[in-house]
């Protein structure tokens, strides 16, 4: 599904991304670990088309999508949702997911149909799966931390992704929330065959969800396998999980 | 939301009323604020819409006014198609000095379309043989409106205020198509750009493109207001794309509130009639109106309508506070 190969990225002369190789099977849940400053946030930014990589490839669906601009990555079925949370505060939930919608399905020129009752019964289908649809006249960014980024990712399910990329999704969560989004996730992904890449500082989230765990230290990946292989990895209990278990 | 005031209906056939007042001045002030109502409105649709601060919008209106008064004037071309080819000019000119802008961002972008602006003023300023240079275009003629001796009621009317109806009609129509396309999916996503244009683009929409599209939109409207306004002034100069011509509706916008789609018409309606009062007690106009700003930037961030519209907001549900407005002054909600 999504293949990188020596990715490289270096903002002056520090390099935050270091050769960077990885892929992600189709249907897959995976996760990018590491300390702060790993590199996580640079990565998804280099694969989301945010940011143009120093060096290296980064291939969808045997696709090169290496520098390409992010509403073109993103109409290629790649959604996203960001560490902090990133929505539209001014709009009602039901508008941040309708607009979403409506960028996806490439109706956004027409400009002479009306829009309020467009797509309706499909935003209320999907804020009713997330839990949302009560708060569906709510200002966004009136919402709970944890609504705001629930709201995020209906933005990003709405665009109808075969890939998403979740920075931190439960960054800043309370436990409950915590661990009612992450039930939340998996079953979104099982329904839909969706294939997740997400980072996350909560270990127990990780381990509880991931199938693959890619571990990041100083922008190079030092191992990768299952959540067991990857425990049993001498170099990482050393660099990141001694530091905490 | 059942038994909802037709307020638009209702302005319009007031504003229709007015030459039967029979008083020469109150139609030359109501041609005044329906015309620049477009303008400022056209520049909402960047301002309050999709968030992009201008200060050149000026070169789209004079161009309009331009284009119009020298096709009827050395050419003798029809009113309607002169007026509708000011709008296509202006369009022309948006696009291709809007590619340039959209590729940059807040203060840069709005620095870059005041320089496209002035540059519109100096060709107007200095191209003696076609734009009449600092003279301009003197006596544009009034389109041919003896057709509406022929309209029971209307036969007696001066031309100025035959004028008025066809400025009316037509800005109507203009303002029926702007409201439709701020409510189209086009609207919607040109709110979601003002709202977090980062956001926007990872949601699969390429924001340049609609920035230019919009600024395409709004030059095309300022142009046809533009256009009439060259009309009205009986005349074209190089002022129209001044710089000081920017800032009129981008003060009206201000003071009508650019959250909403009627504030600048109501903003232009306020500045053009408090402007008519004050002058006729002091020469200190300017001074009036900086006061009126720091007052309203202060206290009515809002604007008229906002500010009305949060009254009875109040007023509805009396508990919890008004939802604060942004931070950020361009993208305040609509």
């Amino acid at each position: 599904m999504l293949e990188l190969s020596g990715l490289r990225k270096s903002f002056g002369g520090f390099g935050a991304v270091n050769g960077v190789s990885l892929s992600v099977e189709r249907g897959r849940i995976a996760a990018v670990i590491g300390p702060n400053g790993a590199g996580k946030s640079t990565l998804f930014n280099l694969i989301t088309g945010h940011l143009k990589p120093t060096e290296g490839r980064v291939v969808l669906r045997g696709e090169d999508i290496t520098g390409a601009p992010p509403h073109r990555i993103c109409r290629m079925g790649m959604g996203r949702s960001f560490q902090r949370t990133n929505i539209f505060p001014l709009l009602t939930v039901f508008e941040n997911v309708q607009a979403a919608l409506i960028a996806h399905r490439g109706h956004g020129r027409n400009f002479w149909a009306r829009s309020a009752r467009l797509y309706r019964e499909e935003t209320e289908e999907l804020l009713a799966s997330l839990g949302l649809l009560d708060k569906a006249d709510v200002k966004a960014g009136e919402l709970s931390h944890g609504n705001q980024k629930q709201v995020e990712l209906g933005i990003a399910l709405a665009g109808d992704p075969d890939i998403l990329l979740l920075d931190e999704p439960t960054a800043g969560m309370s436990a409950t929330e915590t661990r009612e989004t992450i039930a939340l996730l998996k079953r979104i992904a099982e329904m839909r065959g969706l294939t997740l890449l997400f980072t996350e500082h909560d270990m127990e989230v990780v381990f509880s969800i991931a199938e693959r765990i890619a571990v990041l230290h100083q922008g190079r990946i030092i191992a990768e396998g299952t959540p067991e292989a990857v425990q049993r990895d001498p170099e990482v209990r050393r660099v990141y999980l001694g530091e905490r278990h | 939301m059942t038994r909802r005031v037709p307020w638009t209906l209702l302005v319009a056939l007031t504003l229709l009323v007015v030459p039967f007042l029979g008083s020469r001045f109150y139609t030359f002030v109501a041609t005044d604020i329906v015309i620049l109502a477009l303008f400022a409105t056209s520049l909402n649709l960047l301002l309050g819409f999709t968030g992009l601060v201008t200060f050149g919008h000026a070169a789209y209106f004079g161009i309009g006014a331009y284009t119009c008064a020298l096709l009827m004037k050395e050419l003798g071309v029809p009113f309607l198609l002169a007026w509708l080819a000011g709008g296509a000019m202006a369009a022309f000119f948006a696009a291709v000095f809007g590619f340039f802008c959209v590729r940059l961002t807040k203060i840069y972008f709005a620095m870059l379309t005041l320089a496209f602006a002035q540059i519109v003023w100096a060709v107007c300023f200095k191209w003696n043989d076609v734009t009449g240079g600092e003279q301009g275009l003197p006596n544009v003629p009034y389109p041919d409106l003896e057709w509406m001796d022929a309209v029971p009621l209307l036969a007696d009317f001066r031309v100025g205020d035959k004028f008025f109806f066809v400025a009316l009609v037509l800005v109507a129509c203009c303002f029926a198509a702007l409201r439709r396309i701020v409510d189209s999916p086009f609207g919607r996503i040109l709110t979601v750009i003002r709202d977090n244009p980062e956001r926007a683009q990872f949601i699969g929409i390429n924001v340049r493109l609609y920035e230019l599209a919009a600024f395409v939109v709004a030059g095309f409207f300022a142009g046809l207001s533009g256009a009439l306004f060259g009309i009205f002034n009986r005349g074209v100069f190089p002022d129209f794309a001044y710089w000081t011509k920017s800032a009129e509706p981008l003060i009206m916008t201000l003071l009508g509130g650019m959250g909403h789609f009627w504030g600048p018409a109501v903003g232009a309606a306020a500045l053009i009639i408090l402007n008519q009062q004050i002058t006729s007690y002091t020469e200190y106009w300017p001074f009036v109106l900086g006061l009126v700003l720091m007052i309203l930037l202060f206290a009515f961030p809002g604007g008229i309508v906002g500010t009305l519209a949060g009254a009875r907001w109040r007023l509805r549900r009396r508990p919890v506070t008004l939802p604060k407005p942004a931070s950020d002054p361009v993208s305040r909600n609509a």
